[in-house]
């Protein structure tokens, strides 16, 4: 079968959806394979460089779309305005398709692909599963997306990103919020972070929390109850009305404060949330900088100019839709990778036959038309509910769970009160009858566990056996009892015993000094 | 010497001890910390000789240091792999210690009581020698179970809970005869019968406590002698006694309870024991299910081409001697550039931080000796995890399978990682007897065979 690799012809698309390495290994499965002229050229691959990894040229657009079997895209097909046709009307009826598709937004591009009978798999409907990671394109472009925007930011900004004490002056570092810490927010927070500025960082999925951490930013938590933004695919959900309030107050203060704004929430299957208000904008400083990745889905700044670089009120809104495609050579690289696993499943005897397998869940998810039936959206996929119930056990719901945990919660508060109770009476009862020597003795006691207990806490773990062993040795001050009863002894069964117990005693006052010594020498650096 | 010179060099003593305590919380500062704890004990010794006068001295001096001659030989000859039957054993010490100073004090009290003092004093008497009986019989069972002398199984006799409450009751009431009698004779035989009982407790107790939960036991009978001193204390009215007692005490409940948390039990279950005994739930595992096995050449090809590594260690390798062949490879590893790690589970071996110093007697460096919660996130980044000898503390069971008897217990997840190797005698299950899943992954590969020997192979042939 022969797969053919057009050139994008979507304006400012500087990607090709295969590179000489990639076609040198479609090739080794079994697949032939047609780039159309100066396809790469933008992303810096000559013809000759696929020439010579085994791929013929075609020389002009419609004979590579005529020829091919299988075409391998970047961007949707869409209207070629030179020719006169829509990409789609061009293809071989029948043949298959791996390109972006975005089915939620384009149903009539479906409808036209399943006239055609064009077997299509849209890369950007890849369900999030471990086993499709290697096929991910989303993430590796949102990856790219947020490094790129970092250096648009940068580049945009008047200022170092690190702070500098230099002989003139002092300049403070660059503090950069960024909302929405999915792939593109946690690479654009690396890239921030290496760069030396002060990053924090902003979602509404708590979980990632600790990723947000490990990457060097610091997650922005707000108080709000236990409301939580992970939807299914680990993708966010949309938000109660009251938790939308508390988290745009959250911005409007960050704004004031903050000198960049990198924005990238979005939620599958609808237009991206409006996060950064006009009046946020105003109340930043001037030279200030928004990065609005979110931009090609209506943008999450009320000020985003899509596609381009705005000013309003002293800030620069930064609105590309394009930054991938501005590393055009990385994005492609990554992008044919992914492809080039993508064909791997989907041709499993390496014959370049591809079989469409719609009991994988990974190629049911990709497949937006079979044939001429159109498969989208496919079945929903599982709610990311980590460990796997055993056969036969519920799950119990989250309602039983939390009611659970209030019954235990108010099974330990009455705990807690009859403790507390019992203390006070035994208290009551030692204090009321107890001799005053006693007391004495008891307010040394009670003194000294408490002291225990805080030192003790401190003891670092590794250190638990010495700690054993150097107690136990101190416990070997009841020889002191012992001492005290043969010094006195009259009787001479009371004699013999007090004997013993200093021997013993002693035994354990030596060996446990002598063994804890021995095993701290041990520890070193 | 005055008694007041002699209290406050008591005082000065609580302090050196508090001290002595306070230093373990840093490597660096315990070595001093320990040499504190000298100090105190000779300043009390010496201040309690000096007040003593002339009684009694030679006896009491021979009796120190014919003790000290026994003790210290003793300590310079364990192996560190012994640390806990040794541990266990000086408990024990400290148990027949209380008890023999108790029985003292009730025959020849130090200080003539009436009244509500003497009763108060009866009832110290009593509840020291109590203590001291079930630590003394109870530590020499854990020390035999660590040993192997004992079958380290759990003891689960019928009705044994029943057994233990009628043992305790019994000795209520022979505490409320004993207050009640006048008679020297009839107390002391009212003690006798306590003790025997107590005595039988404590085997009794201990027995049904099934090996896996041994940190948990050693601990808690650390915390028992430290009752045991603290009772002594209040009978001989003498607040350094007291002190020691409760810093003991309140060291080994917490200690317990840290233990206890690990294993995700609570104390309750871990003390009234038989674990290990009713598990043969849905962790039973499908006989058709396959292991990897490994060799040592294939193991040694991974290791070199590993970027990060982290070696977890169970009470295989202390038991297999092979911590000092581990650290030389990790030596070995890490001259090459490998990150090298360790990972301890806070239950790994007998005894709390046991691995650890038994790592630190072979020189590995304290600072690549991490704890479970420091690695855990980090093993989907590692490329080849080295279990030696750990079962339980790596079995995913504990947190994929609810229906697990382990299931909840915190353990490293090493299976995340790129690739796990297991050094492994054969295919038993762990002290808690349950199937471990982690085997029969397909990332792990298993080198059977003596922890020792495979180790040393690994070495030979990453030199090679």
């Amino acid at each position: 079968m022969k797969i053919g690799i057009p050139r994008e012809i979507f304006e400012d698309e500087r990607r090709v959806a295969a590179t000489p390495p990639s076609v040198h290994k479609l090739i080794g499965l079994g697949y032939e394979v047609l780039v159309e002229a100066s396809a790469g050229e933008a992303a810096n691959y000559s013809d000759e460089a696929y020439e010579k990894v085994g791929a013929a040229i075609a020389a002009d657009t419609k004979s590579l779309w005529q020829q091919a079997d299988f075409i391998l895209k970047v961007r949707a097909p869409m209207e070629n305005s030179t020719l006169g046709k829509h990409e789609v009307d061009l293809m071989k009826e029948g043949a298959f398709l791996v390109s972006y598709i975005w089915p939620a937004q384009n149903p009539e591009l479906l409808e036209k692909l399943a006239a055609r009978k064009i077997t299509s798999f849209a890369i950007d409907s890849l369900p999030r599963i471990s086993r499709a990671q290697k096929m991910d394109a989303l993430s590796a472009m949102a990856n790219i997306a947020g490094y790129r925007a970092v250096i648009e930011a940068a580049n945009n900004f008047g200022r170092f990103f690190t702070g500098q004490v230099t002989a003139a002056g002092k300049v403070p570092p660059a503090k950069i919020m960024v909302i929405g810490a999915g792939v593109a927010g946690l690479a654009a927070i690396g890239a921030a972070n290496s760069m030396g500025a002060i990053v924090r960082a902003f979602d509404t999925r708590l979980e990632v929390k600790e990723q947000v951490e490990s990457m060097g930013a610091e997650f922005l938590e707000l108080d709000f109850g236990d409301e939580e933004g992970s939807g299914s695919g680990g993708y966010a959900k949309q938000m109660s009305d009251e938790f939308i309030k508390a988290e745009m107050a959250l911005f409007a203060e960050q704004a004031e404060e903050v000198d960049i704004i990198i924005t990238t929430a979005l939620i599958p299957g609808k237009p991206a949330p409006k996060l950064i208000t006009a009046d946020m904008v105003k109340s930043m400083k001037p030279g200030s900088v928004i990065v609005d990745l979110a931009s090609e889905r209506g943008g999450n700044c009320e000020l985003t100019e899509p596609g381009k670089v705005a000013h309003h009120h002293g800030v620069t809104l930064i609105g590309y839709t394009d930054l991938p495609s501005r590393m055009s050579k990385v994005a492609s690289d990554l992008y044919a990778t992914n492809l080039f696993h993508l064909l791997t499943e989907l041709t499993p005897e390496k014959d370049g036959q591809p079989v469409v397998n719609m009991d994988d869940d990974v190629i049911r998810g990709l497949t937006v038309v079979n044939g001429e039936d159109v498969t989208w959206p496919p079945p929903q996929p599982e709610a990311p509910v980590s460990p796997k119930p055993a056969p036969g056990t519920e799950e119990p719901s989250a309602e039983q769970k939390a009611a659970a945990k209030k019954a235990a919660d108010r099974r330990s508060q009455i705990g807690k009160g009859i403790l507390l109770v019992v203390t006070a009476l035994a208290l009551y009862g030692v204090g009321a009858h107890a001799p005053e020597s006693f007391l004495q003795h008891f307010t040394v006691f009670v003194l000294a566990c408490f002291i225990g207990w805080q030192v003790i806490w401190n003891v670092t773990p590794s250190l638990h056996t010495p700690l054993m062993s150097v107690t136990n040795a101190i416990s070997g001050i009841i020889v002191i009892g012992a001492i005290l009863h043969l010094a006195q002894a009259e009787n001479l069964a009371v004699g013999i015993m007090a004997f013993v117990a200093v021997l013993i005693a002693s035994i354990n006052v030596g060996g446990g000094f002598r063994v804890t010594h021995r095993m701290l020498k041990m520890f070193r650096k | 010497m005055s008694t007041g010179l002699v209290s406050v060099a008591y005082v000065v003593a609580s302090i050196c001890f508090i001290l002595s305590l306070g230093g373990l919380s840093h490597q660096e500062s315990a070595r001093r910390g320990n040499w504190y704890g000298v100090a105190g004990i000779i300043i009390a010794v010496g201040a309690t000789l000096a007040s003593v006068g002339d009684g009694g001295i030679t006896a009491i001096v021979i009796a120190v240091l014919v003790g000290a001659a026994i003790g210290i030989p003793i300590a310079n000859k364990v192996e560190m792999t012994q640390m806990p039957q040794l541990v266990a054993l000086l408990h024990s010490f400290v148990g027949l210690a209380a008890v023999l100073v108790g029985f003292s004090g009730y025959i020849e009290p130090l200080i003539a009581t009436a009244g509500a003092e003497h009763t108060i004093k009866l009832v110290e008497v009593f509840v020291g020698i109590f203590i001291g009986a079930v630590t003394f019989t109870g530590s020499l069972v854990a020390c035999g179970k660590l040993d192997g002398r004992i079958d380290s199984k759990a003891l689960t006799l019928p009705g044994r809970h029943l057994m233990n409450l009628a043992a305790i009751i019994a000795c209520v009431f022979l505490g409320a005869w004993f207050l009640g009698t006048d008679s020297m004779a009839l107390g002391i035989i009212a003690l006798v019968i306590m003790t025997v009982i107590a005595s039988v407790l404590g085997i009794h107790l201990i027995m049904a406590i099934g090996g896996a939960d041994m940190p948990v036991v050693v601990s808690m009978l650390n915390s028992y002698s430290g009752w045991a001193a603290a009772s002594i204390g209040f009978m001989l009215g003498n607040d350094l006694l007291i002190v020691v007692g409760a810093l003991v005490g309140s060291s080994g409940a917490i200690l317990s309870y840290i233990m206890c948390k690990a294993m995700n039990r609570s104390f309750i279950s871990v003390i009234l024991g038989g674990f290990g005994q009713t598990t043969s739930s849905s962790a039973v595992a499908d006989s058709d299910q396959t292991v990897h096995e490994s060799t040592v050449d294939d193991v040694c090809e991974e290791l070199r081409n590993a970027d990060s590594v982290i070696i977890v260690p169970g009470y295989g390798m202390a038991v297999a001697q092979a911590q000092n062949g581990v650290s030389d490879m990790t030596k070995i590893l890490r001259d090459r550039g490998v990150n090298v790690r360790f990972g301890i589970h806070p239950v790994a071996g007998r005894l709390p931080g046991h691995m650890n110093v038994l790592l630190a007697e072979a020189h590995v460096p304290y600072d690549i000796v991490l704890e479970m919660d420091e690695l855990n996130a980090d093993f989907p980044d590692t490329d080849v995890v080295l279990v030696i000898g750990a079962n339980d503390t790596v079995n995913p069971a504990a947190a994929e399978d609810p229906g697990s008897p382990i299931a909840g217990m915190p353990v490293l997840e090493v299976w995340k990682a790129r690739q796990v190797v297991v050094l492994k005698r054969g295919m038993a299950t762990g002290y808690s007897g349950v199937e471990n899943p982690l085997f029969f992954k397909d990332n792990t590969r298993m080198l059977f065979g003596d922890a020792k020997e495979s180790i040393d192979k690994l070495v030979g042939g990453l030199r090679a």
